[in-house]
């Protein structure tokens, strides 16, 4: 029994560090200023540590401004999916309307859209609004997510309906009723939707480079993969700032794992 | 103005920003898309009409035949995701100290942003890297080999960046699968002496197959339109041998401005994917444990 628990926990350690490995090594290779980065077998030991690498990336390229800009996209870009989403699932979870289901549907049949035509023609919709190389052309296209349209809906819909007659009786409009009633009922819905958002606005580098001509205004993947191309050499400068931008994703996720696991099963398994 | 009246106008006001967005992002898009195949635009002049002369160029487009082998090429690599995470997720599909942690291992690739992994497994892939190190410790090669730079194996090797990339999110969804079959099933099959290779084969896997269904045709979808995982690596190197329909449209629509001969590699590539989907919508509607 002792001996099967002791084999169960190797494989899983084995696997562990399987996916793991490419993180610390980058870590290993961050930390360190002298020797061959790449030898065999590499140096795995656990001395000659500083911080020269991380003061270096950080002073000597963008790094800063491209945090500043990944901050700025991905907060309005939440916020704005929150609003958008919420606002879409109350009518689709909550209300009589008609053409309700013509508008269900619609919003299905994305689903089945191939995406990667609206990469082509959103650039010329962009050119043509004039938003080429802004934040705005940036976040604009992924806001109306269906994903969190169907993630809210699912949350109204399990609100008990008295919720909603008692304070129609106490004769509260429309809005007040979505605004004070109800949206409060579906912030972990809000929450799972949030962190989804926030991961994919922080990891998002293909359309921003797309879109935006000027390499300042680069999210932090972007500008990583940017600087990567022009300081191929310097690779423990790499190191640290690949070590910079996945940190914020993985403290998200190690403090939010709940959020993205009930996520994904709600968003594939509608 | 009545009451009815005045709720639909309410509802859709509150549908109308959404509405717009998907209106002017997702719709047009697709529409305005597939005109576009139908003429030349580079952006600079306006749009000339050519009818179908886009799709005759395409099929005597040597790289276009390149581009979309490689793709087709590409779902050689949704078996071994779809088994692959089935397993991992049996294996953590269990009460056991720290099983937590390691799901939580299993699943950081997943949050990664291409950008970053493309960046840590090229230098896994190194010459002097970590990956030749492995085999050649254990003796699987003679010397080392050069993954992203041999025309022969770097659609392999960027195929494993994808599969170590998506195994946890994969896990997860047949976590959810395994957690809704009742137990029952599985004791009752063990009760009447079946091994445990036994009861996962016969029992196990035909009651995760609606998940098994979805899981292969999201995952066939992503392998034909495969992008991120060779830009950020290959670009499409060596000598067009990770060259993908993707990677094909990203280069003629904004390298070359050539939108109209994009949209029409576009909609070639959708038409492979619309397939897909409908296959999924029309096999996931059944599903679930009433499917005996």
């Amino acid at each position: 029994m002792v001996l099967r628990k002791l084999a169960l926990y190797s494989l899983l350690l084995a696997l562990a560090v399987f996916t793991t490995f490419p993180f610390l090594w980058t870590l290993l290779i961050s930390l360190r200023t002298r020797g061959p980065i790449f030898s065999i077998p590499p140096d795995l030991s656990l001395t000659g540590f500083s911080a020269a690498n991380y003061i270096g990336v950080w002073s000597t390229l963008p790094l800063p401004r491209y945090i500043a800009n990944s901050l700025y996209i991905t907060a309005v870009g939440v916020t704005l999916t929150l609003v958008v989403c919420s606002l879409a699932a109350y009518p689709l979870a909550r209300m009589q309307f008609p053409g309700k289901n013509a508008v269900f549907f619609a919003i299905v049949a994305t689903l089945m859209l191939p995406e990667h035509i609206g990469l082509i023609v959103n650039f010329v919709t962009m050119m043509r609004l004039r938003l080429v190389d802004t934040y705005a052309s940036v976040y604009l296209p992924s806001i109306a997510s269906i994903f969190g349209i169907f993630l809210l809906r699912q949350a109204y819909l399990s609100i008990p309906q008295e919720m909603e007659d008692a304070a129609r009786i106490d004769g509260a409009g429309e809005l007040t009723i979505w605004w004070r009633i109800l949206l409060p009922l579906t912030v972990p819905a809000l929450a799972t939707l949030a962190i989804f958002q926030f991961v994919a606005f922080w990891n998002s580098f293909l359309w921003p480079i797309i879109i935006l001509k000027t390499p300042d205004k680069y999210p932090l993947a972007a500008g990583l993969l940017y600087l990567r191309g022009l300081f191929a050499h310097n690779t423990r400068f790499i190191a640290a700032g690949t070590v910079i931008a996945t940190l914020p994703i993985i403290v998200v996720f190690l403090f939010t794992q709940r959020y993205f696991m009930r996520g994904i099963t709600a968003g594939a398994i509608k | 103005m009545p009451l009815r009246r005045r709720s639909t106008l309410v509802a859709y006001l509150f549908l109308l920003p959404a509405l717009g967005l998907l209106a002017v992002f997702t719709f047009y898009p697709v529409i305005f898309g597939t005109v576009l195949s139908l003429f030349e635009y580079d952006i600079i002049n306006p749009p000339r009409y050519v009818g179908w002369l886009q799709f005759q160029r395409l099929l005597a487009d040597r790289y276009f035949w390149i581009a979309i082998t490689n793709s087709a090429k590409y779902v050689l690599v949704v078996p071994v995701i779809q088994l692959g995470s089935i397993l991992l997720a049996v294996l953590v599909n269990r009460q056991l100290r720290g099983i937590g942690a390691f799901r939580a291992a299993y699943y950081v690739p997943v949050i990664t942003s291409w950008p970053v992994v493309g960046i840590m497994w090229t230098w896994m892939y190194d010459q002097q890297g970590v990956v030749n190190w492995v085999l050649r410790s254990l003796d699987v090669i003679a010397r080392p080999v050069s993954w992203l730079s041999h025309p022969t194996i770097t659609l392999y090797a960027v195929m494993f960046v994808t599969m170590w990339k998506g195994l946890g999110w994969y896990m997860v969804i047949y976590l959810a699968g395994l957690q809704a079959i009742p137990a029952e099933y599985e004791e009752a099959a063990m009760i009447d002496g079946a091994s445990r290779g036994r009861v996962f084969w016969s029992v196990t896997i035909p009651l995760l197959r609606p998940y098994i269904l979805l899981a292969s045709l999201i995952s066939t979808m992503a392998a034909v339109k495969v992008f991120e995982e060779i830009y950020v690596m290959t670009r499409g190197g060596p000598f067009f041998s990770t060259y993908t329909m993707f990677m094909y449209i990203f280069d003629e629509a904004f390298q070359e401005l050539n939108m109209g001969y994009a949209a029409a590699l576009a909609v070639v590539l959708a038409a492979v994917i619309l397939v897909f989907s409908v296959i999924n919508f029309r096999v996931f509607r059944r599903g679930g444990l009433e499917w005996y």
